[in-house]
Order: structure tokens, then sequence, then C-alpha cells
């Protein structure tokens, strides 16, 4: 579903990844385990289609198209969803008038009819019930004042509304108490089936406890150093990241 | 005073008066006569002024015309249409056309009995009115429409060139739930147009009133507009005043409230349309515990001109004001936000808090914002803020994100900046209404609209 090969990224010309390569199918689910600053984030978007980064080579094939030469829009339309990790606020533009027009623009896509008014509050009812949060939501303006739980709540709304292919989940656990964070893994695993990929990005194991990954891969300063089964997070979580970097160096100097 | 020559000097205007309501009767042509000569003292201001250093209104002084027209035009269907559509909707309205009060279209039938809502004219051609039973002693119309207003010139052309506007007296502890609409038609070509609205709001009453102007035809028409407010003791107004005229119309207006203790005011200026657009909108705090809020949206393109003096004197002690304004310019637009606050030396413990926020959303378009605090009083709260920016990047990416295309995805976001002030409006009919005229203006606004 996903390919990446020799993937190298800059902003304001500093190298952030460096030479990332991987292969995601779908029916898989992949964690990417690393430090804070080692690129996780810069992945992720990356792949989102955000504006301002350099991609000085490599390239990703996303579905057999040519992800990085994608509008974010198509991309979205497509089927590659984002769970943001800082996800942004927007001031009197409420939940549902937002969640809508994005859920319109991608059953238009898909071929599918409008969802009328009716059709669109039972959808959302349903979602949200499997949250736990409250139908006053909707009509809140977009993470505008909302706790940090609460937004990674609503990203997760938003991923089982327009039900994506690919779903990238950017430290969706940070911020969540742990019954939120077991909420949010049943929406997660809820939504595992064959034809779809997630890649969690995390910089913890915990989340891992309740989503458990095919693959596991530690990102460490812009590449793939290592990847594993799920045993290797909790390897991770045992020995710190120190570990993986000390073997990876002395397999280079070998 | 100016020197160069300016047509409205050779048009022998100091005559109108005698053509007006109330010629006939003494005080109302003396008022309008002294009003036309302290305008024409001055003559229209020009940019070497402060108050209209960004806003060049030499043009009104080179119109062919500045005399109202007697006899107005049929209004167009469109215009008839919208004032059935708000009669339909159970509003007591009022409709002028071109400055004169049309009653065919009209809807007042439904007013309770203790509140008078009367045309100006009909009040200024015949003093008896006054002296009826129902008008408290204290009410003497003709007081509110001698009383100087010297913020600008244009109130004194208003006062002596009136033709007509609404009336409304509400006696003590008259609560009206429904609103009152006054329509303005500006219809024909190129006609000066002078509403004069006095509204008189008695103790602890409460009514919401909403002032909306209309022109549909791109023709040069001349609006110089005036309401004054007041406020007596507990009394709440709301007051929305929509600007919708047409693409070639100046629209000068004055907005003037003076508030009793324990008083609310609450102004929302929507100014959508119009070539050059100027509200000054004033309230003064004479009693304590008195508070008001002003709050403002302009949405200008091309190459509009669109200018806001607000100006807030606190006077009594325990007052307090909140202000918000915010501007969407694009195209060539010119945008101007000047808000005053005085605090006055008897104001202690005054809390007064101004935003103004705007966005730009081309490089042509521009803004002029400064917020002016005197603060002469010791113990009070003061804020401002003024931003000025584009649309913002992050947002952007988020929704587009998530499917959503970068236009509409423009749109939506500045929607979201609009409806902070939308939302403030308590009648939900009007807030669709400016909903919907606001994503009219805005690229895919429809699409937005259908899933309102
Ligand atoms: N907009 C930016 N401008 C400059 N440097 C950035 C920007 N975003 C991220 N970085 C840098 O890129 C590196 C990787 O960041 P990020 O991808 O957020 O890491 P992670 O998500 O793994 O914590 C860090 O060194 C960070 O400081
Ligand atoms: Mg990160």
């Amino acid at each position: 579903m996903l390919t990446i090969n020799n993937l190298h990224v800059a902003i304001d010309g500093k190298e952030i990844l460096r030479g990332l390569n991987l292969n995601v199918n779908a029916g898989e689910v992949h964690a990417i385990m690393g430090p804070n600053g080692s690129g996780k984030s810069t992945l992720a978007q990356v792949l989102a289609g955000r504006e301002g980064y350099q991609i000085t080579a490599g390239s990703a094939y996303y579905m057999e198209q040519d992800l990085l030469a994608m509008t974010t829009e198509q991309r979205a339309r497509d089927g590659v969803f984002l769970a943001f990790q800082y996800p942004v606020e927007i001031p009197g533009v409420s939940i549902a008038l937002f969640l809508k027009t994005a859920l319109n623009t991608i059953r238009k896509q898909r071929g599918l009819p409008e969802l009328d008014a009716i059709d669109f509050l039972n959808l959302m009812r349903n979602k949200m019930q499997q949250l736990d949060m409250d139908e006053s939501f909707l009509s809140r303006a977009v993470n505008d004042g909302f706790s940090g739980g609460e937004k990674k709540r609503n990203e997760i709304l938003q991923m089982t509304v327009l039900e994506p292919k690919l779903l990238i989940l950017d430290e969706t656990d940070s911020g969540l108490d742990i019954d939120a964070l077991k909420l949010v893994a049943d929406s997660v695993n809820s939504m595992r089936n064959p034809n779809r990929a997630i890649i969690l990005v995390t910089h913890y194991q915990r989340l891992l406890d309740y989503i458990v990954p095919d693959l596991v891969h530690v990102l460490l300063q812009g590449r793939i150093i290592k990847s594993g089964g799920a045993a290797l997070a909790r390897e991770l979580e045992k020995h710190g990241y120190g570990w993986v970097e000390a073997e990876s160096t002395s397999r280079q100097v070998a | 005073m100016s020197t160069q020559l300016e047509s409205w000097r050779n048009m022998a205007l100091e005559f109108v008066p005698h053509a007006l309501a109330g010629h006939d009767v003494p005080r109302v042509l003396a008022a309008r006569q002294s009003a036309f000569t302290r305008f024409a003292e001055h003559g229209f201001p020009t940019r070497r002024e402060e108050e209209w250093k960004y806003t060049d209104v030499s043009a009104i002084g080179r119109r062919t015309s500045l005399a109202p027209d007697n006899i107005p035009p049929d209004p167009s269907f469109e215009a008839k249409l919208l004032a059935w559509s708000i009669a339909s909707e159970g509003m007591h309205l009022m409709v002028f056309v071109n400055g004169h009060y049309d009653h065919t279209l009209s809807m007042t039938d439904h007013l309770p009995h203790d509140i008078r809502l009367t045309s100006l004219a009909y009040l200024l051609d015949d003093t008896s009115h006054f002296s009826e039973k129902f008008f408290d002693k204290k009410f003497i119309a003709h007081d509110f429409f001698d009383k100087k207003h010297e913020h600008t010139t244009f109130s004194a052309l208003n006062n002596a060139f009136a033709t007509d506007g609404a009336v409304l007296y509400l006696a003590p502890d008259m609560v009206l739930d429904v609103p009152i609409y006054l329509l303005f038609i500006a219809s024909g070509r190129g006609a000066a147009i002078y509403p004069r609205n006095i509204i008189i709001a008695g103790e602890n009453s409460r009514a919401k009133i909403i002032e909306h102007y209309i022109g549909t035809l791109d023709v040069h028409n001349f609006t110089n507009a005036m309401t004054q407010i007041n406020i007596a003791a507990g009394a709440e107004i709301e007051h929305c005043k929509l600007l919708q005229e047409g693409p070639a119309a100046t629209h000068i207006a004055g907005i003037h409230a003076e508030q009793a203790t324990g008083s609310l005011f609450i102004s929302h200026a929507f100014t959508l349309g119009g070539h050059l657009c100027r509200n000054d909108i004033t309230t003064q705090l004479n009693g304590t515990n008195s508070h008001c809020e002003l709050n403002g949206l302009y949405l200008m393109n091309e190459r509009q001109h669109v200018d806001h003096h607000t100006r807030i004197d606190h006077i009594a002690p325990e007052s307090s004001s909140q202000e918000h304004y915010r501007g969407v310019l694009d195209g060539s637009a010119h945008g101007v936000f000047n808000g005053k606050v005085v605090v006055h030396p008897r104001a202690v413990k005054t809390n007064a808090h101004q935003v103004n926020h705007n966005l730009l959303l081309s490089r042509q378009a521009e803004v002029d914002t400064k917020p002016q605090l005197e603060i002469f009083a010791d113990d009070v709260q003061c804020t401002h803020g003024v931003t000025v920016g584009q649309l913002d990047e992050d947002s952007l990416f988020y929704l587009r994100s998530r499917g959503i295309d970068a236009d509409l995805a423009r749109s939506v976001l500045t929607y979201g900046f609009a409806n902070d002030i939308i939302e403030r409006v308590s009648v939900p009919y009007l807030r669709t209404r400016i909903e919907h005229l606001v994503l009219d203006r805005l690229p895919q606004g429809d699409q937005v609209k259908d899933l309102l």
C-alpha cells in the first residue's frame, strides 16, 4: 500500500529524514518508535502533504501512485489520514460543519451520494458514542479550547467518520488518561481490516499494549535503524533507545 | 473652512429645509437652518483632519445633487421581496425608500399598545402629536431632533436634511421580544438619502432593533444616516446595523447612544457592501454600572473602502465596555478602524476591553487600525489588542488534510473568522441572514451554506 524509498527531507536546509525506507502492506499495523526529535512527525507530515519541507531525494508510492506529487486534499480523498500530534484550533467553525464538509467531499470522490442532515447526525451520534463523546461536541468549534485529551479524541472521531485506507496516528496516545487510551485503542482496533493499513507513531510502548502491531520500527536521526515484531517494542521499553543506537553504530563500524 | 470651490456651495442648499417635513413648524425649521449653517461653516471634512485621515470624502462635495428627493421611486422587486419576507417572519417592520416611510410595505400592526413606533416626518409635521397623553411629559421628540452631535459634520447635514426615519418609544418596563426591523431601501439614480432614527428606551425596557440598509443598483447613491439611542436606567437595547449598500454607493452614518445607570447597549455593525462606508458609533456611559458591547464585522472587496470610528465615553464609575471588531479585506479594499475609549476622571473602576482583528486575503488589501485609550481615572482595567494577518497555514493544512480543497478551506476559515462576530447576534433570523451574506461573498460559499 505504501512504499517509501530512500526518502531525504530537509527543513530550511537542515536534513531531518536521511534515507528512510518503509514498506507497509494492506492489513498491517506498523509502529514507528523513536526518541523526541528523531523525525517521526516530519515523516507523518510529509506523507500527509504538508508544504514547507524540501524533499531532496527518494520516493513514496501510495497504492501505485506517486504520493509526493499529489496535493494534500487529493491524498485525503484517496484515503490517507493523519491524526495530528498537535491538532489545530479552528475558532468559529463547528465540528459538525468541518466534518460534514470533509465527509461529503470524500464521499463524492468515492462516488457516494452526499449525506443529508439526519443521516449525518445519526452517523455522528453512533461514532461519538463509541468514543464516549457528548453530542454537544458537534456544535463546538474545532479543537477550540479543547483539553489535550479532547483534541486527540476528536482526531480519532474524524478518522472513524472518514474511514480512510491508510491511517497515520502521530502520538495519539500522549495526553490521554488510561480510560481514554483504551477507548481510542478500541476505535483503532475496530478499524483494522485487510484493506487498511495503520502506522502508529509513538515514543512510548504504552499504546502498543492495546494495539498490537505487526511490525515495529525504530527511527533514529532520520533513519529506520531497526525493525522487528511486537517484542521489539517491549525491548525498547526495557533498555531504552540507547541500546539500539549502540547496536546500530557497532554494525556500521563492523 | 475649505478654500477650494466645492460644487455644493453653488446649489442653494440652504433652501432645502423649506421643502422638508416640519417646515411649517418654526422650531423644526429653525433647527434645520442652524444645523445647515453649522455644516456650511465647516464643509465636508478633508483628510487633513485627524478623524478623516484615511477616508477621503471629497467626492461627496462634488456630487451633482445633495438635496434629498421628495418623491421616492418605486423600490425594486427584489427589495419588496425582502420586505415581505421580513414581515412574514412576524417582525415589526418599517420600510423607508430613499429616506421616506413606505407604509404599504411596512407591518407594524402587532405592536403592543405601550410601544410607539412612528415615522419621524409625521411627528415633525405636527406638534400636536406630542401632547398625546401617552407620551411621557419629559419626552419631546423635538429635543432629540434638535440635539447636536458634533462628532462629525455629517450629523449636522443630517440634522438639516433628514427626511424621515423611525421614532421608537418604549414605555418603562416594556419588554419587546419580537425585533423591530427598520429597512432602508436605496432606489433610483444618484439619490441623496437622509434617514434619521430616534430610539428612546424607558426604564427597564428591553428591545432589539435592526437597521438594515440595502441598495441593489450600481448607482451613486449617497446616504447620510443618523440614529440616536437614549437608554434609561436598567433598560437594554440590542441594535444591529446591517449595511448592504450597492457597489457604487456612499454611506456615512452615525449611531449615538447615551446610557443611564445599569443599562445595557449592544451594538452590532455588519458592513458588507458599499463603495465608501463610514460608521461613527458612540456611546456615553453616564450612569454607574452601565455596560456596552460594540461588535463589528466588515467584509470588503475590490476597491471598497470601509471606516469604523467608535468612541466610548466612560463617564460614571463602575461601567464596563467590550468591543470586538473584525475585518476581512480582499482585492484592493481598504479598511479603517479607530476605537477610542475615554475614561473620564469620575469613572473609577472602569472595565474596558477592545480588540480588532483583521484578515487580509490579498496583497493589495490594506487596513489602518488604531486603538485610542485615554484614561483620566484611577483604578481602571483597560486592555486593547490589534492584529493584522493572513489565513493561518497550519489551519489550511489541517482542513486540506481532511479532503477539503484549498479554496473551500480558505472560505471555511474566513467564515470561522467572521463567525466570532456573527454569533454574538441574538436574533436567529438575522444571524442566518448575515451568515449567508458573508458566504455569498466567499468562493464556494454556497457549498458551506448548504452544510450549515
Ligand atoms: N518547522 C520546523 N522548522 C525547523 N526545524 C524543525 C521543524 N519541525 C521539526 N524540526 C526539527 O526536525 C527534527 C525532527 O522533528 P520531529 O519530526 O518533530 O521529531 P519527532 O516527531 O520525532 O519528535 C527536530 O530536530 C526538530 O527540531
Ligand atoms: Mg512528533
